[in-house]
């Protein structure tokens, strides 16, 4: 295999592998942007996987299980707003019971439903096919890496600039950043900041569907418990690593899929431990963020 | 009929009686004065008219008809707006985003930007507000961000204005920049309502006052038929003299010296620029200066939390510069910090706890690594009686009391052992004048008994009436020094806009 064959399997492999990134930090923009530490990231994100397969297996149509993904991830998110803004119950605790709830519900559902444990791969269940866009898909190279996909890569694609678009230049968007950086201030003008945070919940819940649903449909046509295992923390790092800067977030899920990516092949072609290559790309996580908060301070002098 | 009528307002919280029966009426077209001290009630009632607060009983009639306002857009669509005290902008949206911020005009899905930018700029030409409606808001200095809260206001045709203490954070030029713009406003027929407790405002722009007391009216009155001493007596409910030095100062022996003094901000940039200056026991030395001029950083370098570039000082002539603040204080500096909340006082720590905790690790206070709790509470209970700190006791816990009380708390620490040198920060900020005129007479007596003093105020009035010498601080240079017979509110605001009268760095 020659040198250019493996690089265009890594990069279409770290488009790939970033998707679920992509669209789980994009979540956690709408949260960060809001003011909100959204850490039940990683459990709608789950059930957004589960989701996809169950309800794509029973209404027999793999797009519609996507569509109800988003749907009860939205409300999801509508939920998680409601416990943190009336009821006002305490975020991170909050968080950490739906993600409690989602990774102990979801394998509870699979016993009950399906009577399996660990791992549900359904009967006749297809994943979304790939979408070869006509014409690009044929090009050298570039095809490969871009243009032959499962759906939702290319959705991950659109969604880092129309959440930008809207944070940045819808009134909506704009209202959510108000509140997120003051909330005093935008009470003061007359905008809701419950209905703002409600907004950028539900919004980021929608994602965090899309998200699970790539997971379980987009290249395979299966759930399994915790197979979300640690995303939704990653894009929410992303989120903070890049301040918030929606260009600078999607970067970082990119370096992530990379190492993801990275650590497919070497397992597969190096006689290191796997363990060292699963141990790749978290700690290329913690560098990036060391990395920044030691420029911050330097800056600082 | 009056344009705005407020009527039998009453509103308490737990334990406070913020407004009780408040009738407040204000005319279409004039200037309304609303002042009292801090606590007396002004904001309650104004957050009642801003929709922010609902009132325990009364109503209120705008334009002759009763109104209920359940929130702050239904006071904006009732042509209320209110200029906050804390601006209330968003640092990373620009000023037209700000300006615009919950009345957007939309173009499609998107924020119609540019006719913003134009309304926005019509609405500062018409009436002298400059602004740029594409720069981001963290860029402004506070002078042009008040702009952007009044743009703010008239963006969103407000015919009532509230402007919530505006002149605190301005320089006196800029002040009179803002009068002008507020008569102008008020001229093209809208009605202002002006929250203040500086007197001599209420006299140059107003033409009526209401005062509020403990959160009852004392009385509207007319401006040109009265004058500042009767406003401050209603405001105070007794007569008040402004405490004025009693002796003369005879300074002594050098207390307190910067030498070449360079310090930076958090940012990196340089907010000292050799500084030199003494205090010598007994006298008062007051830093005057619009803030953000360098001042809290230099009170950061004089206790020791912040190090300096260059530079010494020297604390009754030891070399202070590399101390750290206990040692500071054992050298003989003593402080009064300007926020005694943060800085000043543990809020969830008992009185005596507090008052011990500067010196506890010493004999007799401790015996080995062990408090002696009997002593520090007694101890406790003999500064209480000699600062009138008013508490049930000394295990009272201090985040409960009023600030007048806590600030005693403070005094009562810094000056149980009379120290050489007292720093005091912004020592009345936030007091009433009962509670300011205590401290500004700790001041006095203690510059009798010999201690050298540097008063850090924002408060020009406290610094006229008790520094011996004026220093006055611009852009983190040493901008002017005056001797208090020099010093008068003209000199000193135009050296706080920035005229110096220090062509090059000189001793003092």
């Amino acid at each position: 295999m020659d040198i250019l064959d493996v690089a265009v399997n890594v990069s279409a492999s770290t488009l790939r592998l970033a998707t679920p990134l992509l669209l789980v930090a994009m979540a956690g923009l709408l949260s960060y942007q809001v003011g909100l530490v959204n850490i039940a990231l990683e459990g709608l994100m789950l059930i957004g996987a589960f989701t996809a397969v169950v309800m794509g297996v029973e209404a027999g149509s793999v797009w519609l299980g996507v569509i109800l993904a988003c749907l009860v991830c939205a409300i999801g998110g509508a939920f998680f707003a409601l416990f943190v803004t009336d009821l006002r119950a305490d975020l991170i605790v909050t968080g950490l019971a739906m993600n409690f709830l989602a990774l102990g519900g979801t394998a509870y559902l699979l016993q009950i439903l399906f009577g399996v444990q660990g791992s549900y791969t359904p009967a006749n269940f297809e994943s979304l096919p790939v979408l070869n866009i006509p014409g690009l898909s044929d090009l050298p190279i570039l095809g490969k890496v871009l243009f032959r996909h499962s759906p939702l890569v290319y959705v991950s694609w659109i969604a880092i600039p129309v959440t930008a678009v809207f944070l940045y230049h819808t009134i909506p968007g704009i209202h959510i950043r108000a509140v997120g950086e003051n909330p005093e201030a935008a009470r003061t003008v007359g905008i809701s900041v419950r209905k703002m945070q409600y907004l950028a919940l539900i919004l980021a819940g929608l994602l965090c569907g899309l998200a699970g649903a790539h997971l379980a449909v987009g290249d395979l046509a299966l759930f399994r418990e915790n197979m979300t295992d640690g995303r939704g923390f990653i894009g929410l790092a992303a989120v903070y690593f890049a301040a918030g800067r929606p260009r600078m977030a999607a970067l970082a899920c990119l370096l992530f899929g990379f190492f993801e990516a990275l650590q497919f092949r070497m397992q597969t072609t190096s006689n290191i431990p796997t363990q060292f290559f699963q141990m790749l790309p978290y700690l290329m996580v913690v560098v990036m963020l060391v990395a920044i908060s030691v420029r911050k301070e330097w800056k600082k002098g | 009929m009056p344009y705005l009528m407020m009527q039998d307002i009453t509103k308490h919280y737990p334990g406070v009686a913020a407004n009780t029966d408040v009738n407040f009426a204000v005319e279409k077209g004039e200037i309304h004065a609303l002042v009292g001290e801090n606590g007396a009630g002004k904001s309650t009632l104004m957050k009642i008219l801003y929709g922010l607060e609902q009132p325990d009983s009364g109503r209120i009639m705008l334009d002759g008809k009763p109104v209920i306002i359940p929130n702050t857009y239904s006071a904006i669509r009732m042509g209320i707006g209110m200029v906050h005290q804390h601006f209330q902008l968003i640092p990373s949206l620009t000023v037209g985003e700000n300006i615009a911020l919950g009345y957007e005009s939309r173009k499609g899905i998107f924020v119609d930007r540019t006719g913003i930018a134009t309304r926005v700029r019509a609405l500062s030409e018409q009436y002298g507000l400059q602004v740029d409606p594409n720069q981001r808001v963290a860029e402004l200095s506070v002078g042009i961000r008040q702009r952007v809260e009044i743009l703010k206001m008239l963006y969103r045709n407000a015919k009532l204005l509230i402007l919530d203490e505006p002149s605190a954070v301005l320089t006196p030029q800029e002040v009179d920049k803002l009068f002008e713009v507020i008569r102008n406003l008020v001229h093209q027929g809208r009605t202002a309502i002006f929250i203040t407790h500086k007197l001599h405002e209420v006299m140059a722009i107003c033409q009526r006052a209401t005062v509020l007391r403990r959160g009852k009216v004392m009385g509207t009155l007319e401006v040109v038929s009265t004058n500042p001493v009767e406003i401050a007596r209603m405001m105070v409910g007794a007569d008040i003299d402004t405490v004025q030095l009693t002796t003369t100062s005879r300074p002594g022996i050098r207390q307190l010296h910067l030498e070449q003094l360079v310090a930076e901000d958090d940012r990196g940039l340089k907010v000292l620029r050799n500084i030199e200056l003494s205090v010598h026991s007994g006298e008062i030395v007051g830093l005057a200066g619009v803030e953000g001029n360098g001042q809290h950083e230099l009170l950061e370098v004089l206790v020791g939390l912040r190090r300096p570039k260059s530079g010494q000082i020297y604390i009754c002539d030891t070399l202070a510069t590399n101390l750290n603040g206990r040692q500071r204080r054992e050298d003989g500096l003593a402080l009064i910090p300007e926020d005694r909340n943060q800085e000043g006082l543990s809020n969830d720590l008992s009185i005596w706890e507090n008052l011990a905790i500067t010196r506890y690790y010493t004999a007799p206070q401790s015996r080995g690594n062990v408090l002696r709790i009997g002593h520090l509470q007694q101890k406790a209970r003999e500064l209480m009686q000699r600062f009138d700190v008013r508490a049930n006791s000394h295990n009272t816990r201090v985040g409960t009391l009023s600030g007048g009380n806590a600030q005693k708390v403070v005094i009562a620490r810094e000056l149980a052992e009379t120290p050489r040198i007292l720093i005091a920060a912004q020592p009345t900020r936030g007091l009433d004048i009962g509670a300011a005129r205590f401290v500004h007479e700790q001041l006095v007596n203690l510059r009798d008994q010999g201690v050298g003093i540097f008063l850090i105020s924002a408060d020009l009035d406290e610094l006229l009436a008790v520094c011996d010498r004026l220093i006055v601080l611009f852009e983190g240079r040493i901008a002017g020094r005056l001797t208090a017979a020099e010093a008068t509110r003209e000199t000193l605001g135009l050296l706080m806009a920035g005229r110096s009268t220090e062509n090059e760095v000189t001793t003092s």
